[in-house]
């Protein structure tokens, strides 16, 4: 193009909302979970239960923060995919890699199927029919002893080595590489997604779904796909959670755990996708340190913290990060600004 | 006449329980079309748009594009089919950049918004189409710029711009100037006068400079219903459309 053509952006490409990432910026998280892993080595049952949350704050990061979708039901897609794998394992097979695949099969087909249900409604509609479905779920795994074992929970989850090599040892060094490594896999893919078209045509569905249609935007046709990605992702997180303890408890499809991840990835930053990383790490810390003086002393701690990120800090805590850079002179994103 | 029109409307009828707020309109828009509709508030104009459009659902008619009959369609799919409109009050993407809310149109036109990973090459067509059409729309410093801070003016004339964006065969143009000081309203008029010949436009608007400048064709609206439609000079001097419209303001 010739004369002032489009201000090339920056190597990362088109980014949709705040937050702009140095390489310092996106090597920071990982160097942290490979670090963890040599230097507390007591901890890594901890570090793995952090990593799946991370992985389920992110995949509602998609549905919530991008895609506007305004959801407290993605217990059930963690829950089932938990549950999935679990069954899997004991009624199928103990290939850990096939089952985490089966589970996020079940939980796509399903977000697939309860999207196409309940897509078409908004707002509070919406909110109380993924109440609904959630509660649905948690109470068909509370009957149906004979598969879920009710509220004893699953056991009996019994897994080969991954690839027939690495053995989920007691200690949990496998689990946790193999938790990391799904999770990184995951976050590449959700990073591209948001980057993508598709992705901007959803950050635009969340802030004007009228604007979209005129545009020809087949809205409910973008929210349907990115609703099952999510759900898909949702679920892999439950198959971790499934394999690394080998226990699924009925807790999985409480609405209390939709709560909790909603609450880490409101602390942490919607629609940054490390918010989520932020927001379960912090909200575990905070849980491990205050229990330790007493053991509803945690759950006041995050609640403050709560109200003081919804009060003061826009985009969650990683806006912290944002006002740090820009006081230490960073530039200023293009007509950006808060 | 052997080419079909670029839209045509026969019969559109609907009632929003006993008030009917558009009985029977027919209108036709030739290629390259430049037809004004004018009416009182309540008249049912806008309506008319949100029906062409299919925000709305008619309860009767038929519309064609080009020959091909659409009503049936969703409004997303009629603008696929070449059928863009812009908005009375402005529904902009707000917390992206001006030259952002353009290209996220053109990669819809080009099917690129189904695009899962990156793709950088295709977006960067979108976006140096998107600084292109800006340009030529005479806003090509906004491009950078968060649409929440643009002044009104300019909003509207981003409006303009993703409508042209769409590559539309017919273009609705709903009060592109409205709310805009009259310092501003130049920049609505050399947009207008360089909108592409080849498009049919219907533009809705309060203000007659605009509508007597730039309509070849007014059809005045009353009560859901055609009143008339002329060349504007006759509907200037018609008696019941002073009346009913004209005779409140100042022509």
């Amino acid at each position: 193009m010739s004369a002032p053509t489009p201000k090339p952006t920056s190597p990362l490409g088109e980014m949709t909302g705040p937050g702009r990432f140095s390489l310092v910026g996106h090597a920071l998280p990982w160097l942290v979970i490979a670090a963890f892993y040599f230097l507390v080595d007591d901890y890594l049952g901890l570090g793995t239960q952090v990593m799946i949350w991370v992985l389920f704050a992110l995949s509602l990061d998609l549905a919530l923060g991008y895609a506007g979708i305004v959801t407290l039901g993605h217990a059930a897609f963690y829950g089932l995919g938990a549950y999935a794998a679990g069954i899997f394992s004991i009624h199928v097979s103990q290939d850990p890699i096939l089952g985490h695949f089966f589970a996020i099969g079940v939980t796509a087909l399903f977000g697939l199927l309860s999207g196409a249900l309940i897509l078409h409604t908004t707002g509070v509609t919406f909110l109380m029919l993924t109440l609904v479905i959630v509660s649905i779920m948690f109470e068909i795994g509370n009957q149906a002893r004979g598969l879920t074992g009710g509220d004893d929970g699953l056991q009996g989850i019994r897994l080969d080595p991954i690839f027939g090599v690495f053995d989920f040892d007691l200690w949990g060094h496998t689990a946790y590489i193999y938790t990391a490594v799904v999770l990184f896999i995951w976050f590449v893919i959700a990073w591209r997604l948001v980057h993508s078209p598709f992705g901007r045509s959803l950050d635009g569905i969340r802030q004007n779904a009228r604007r979209m249609r005129a545009i020809g935007t087949p809205v409910w046709w973008r929210l349907l796909a990115i609703y099952t990605i999510s759900a898909a992702m949702a679920g892999s997180a439950g198959a971790l959670s499934a394999h690394a303890t080998k226990f699924v408890g009925l807790s999985v499809l409480s609405l209390l755990t939709s709560g909790v991840v909603t609450v880490m990835l409101i602390l942490g930053g919607t629609r940054r996708l490390y918010g989520a990383f932020i927001g379960a790490a912090i909200y575990y810390i905070v849980q491990e340190w205050t229990a330790q003086i007493s053991p509803y002393f945690w759950e006041f701690v995050v609640g403050i913290m709560l109200i003081a990120t919804v009060l003061f800090l826009d985009g969650g805590l990683m806006e912290l990060g944002d006002r740090g850079a820009r006081l230490l002179g960073g530039r200023r994103r293009a007509g950006g600004g808060e | 006449m052997s080419a079909p029109m670029a839209l045509s409307v026969r019969g559109l009828s609907k009632n929003f329980g006993a008030i009917s707020v558009a009985k029977s309109i027919d209108v036709d828009l030739e290629a390259g079309a430049r037809v004004g509709l004018i009416g009182p508030n309540g008249a049912g104009k806008t309506t008319f748009v949100n029906l062409l459009t299919g925000f709305i659902r008619p309860d009767a008619g038929e519309i064609s594009l080009g020959g091909e009959r659409i009503e049936g369609l969703k409004a997303e799919e009629r603008v696929r089919r070449g059928l863009a409109r812009t908005h009375q009050i402005n529904t902009l993407l707000t917390e992206e950049n001006a030259r952002d809310n353009v290209a996220i149109a053109i990669a819809e036109r080009e099917k690129f918004a189904w695009r899962m990973m990156r793709c950088k090459p295709q977006w960067r067509q979108c976006l140096e189409e998107a600084q292109a059409r800006l340009e030529a729309i005479g806003a090509g410093a906004i491009g950078d710029r968060r649409v929440s801070l643009l002044p009104y003016g300019q909003q509207r004339l981003l409006e303009i711009a993703i409508g042209l964006a769409l590559k539309p065969r017919v273009l609705l143009l709903d009060e592109p100037a409205a709310g805009i000081p009259s310092s501003e309203t130049h920049l609505i008029h050399e947009a207008l006068d360089r909108l592409p010949a080849d498009i049919a436009i219907l533009i809705i608007e309060h203000d007659m400079d605009v509508i007597f400048r730039f309509a070849k064709e007014i059809i005045v609206l009353f009560q859901g219903a055609v009143l008339m439609r002329g060349a504007p000079a006759d509907i200037a001097a018609d008696p019941q459309v002073r009346a009913v419209y004209l005779g409140r303001t100042v022509v």
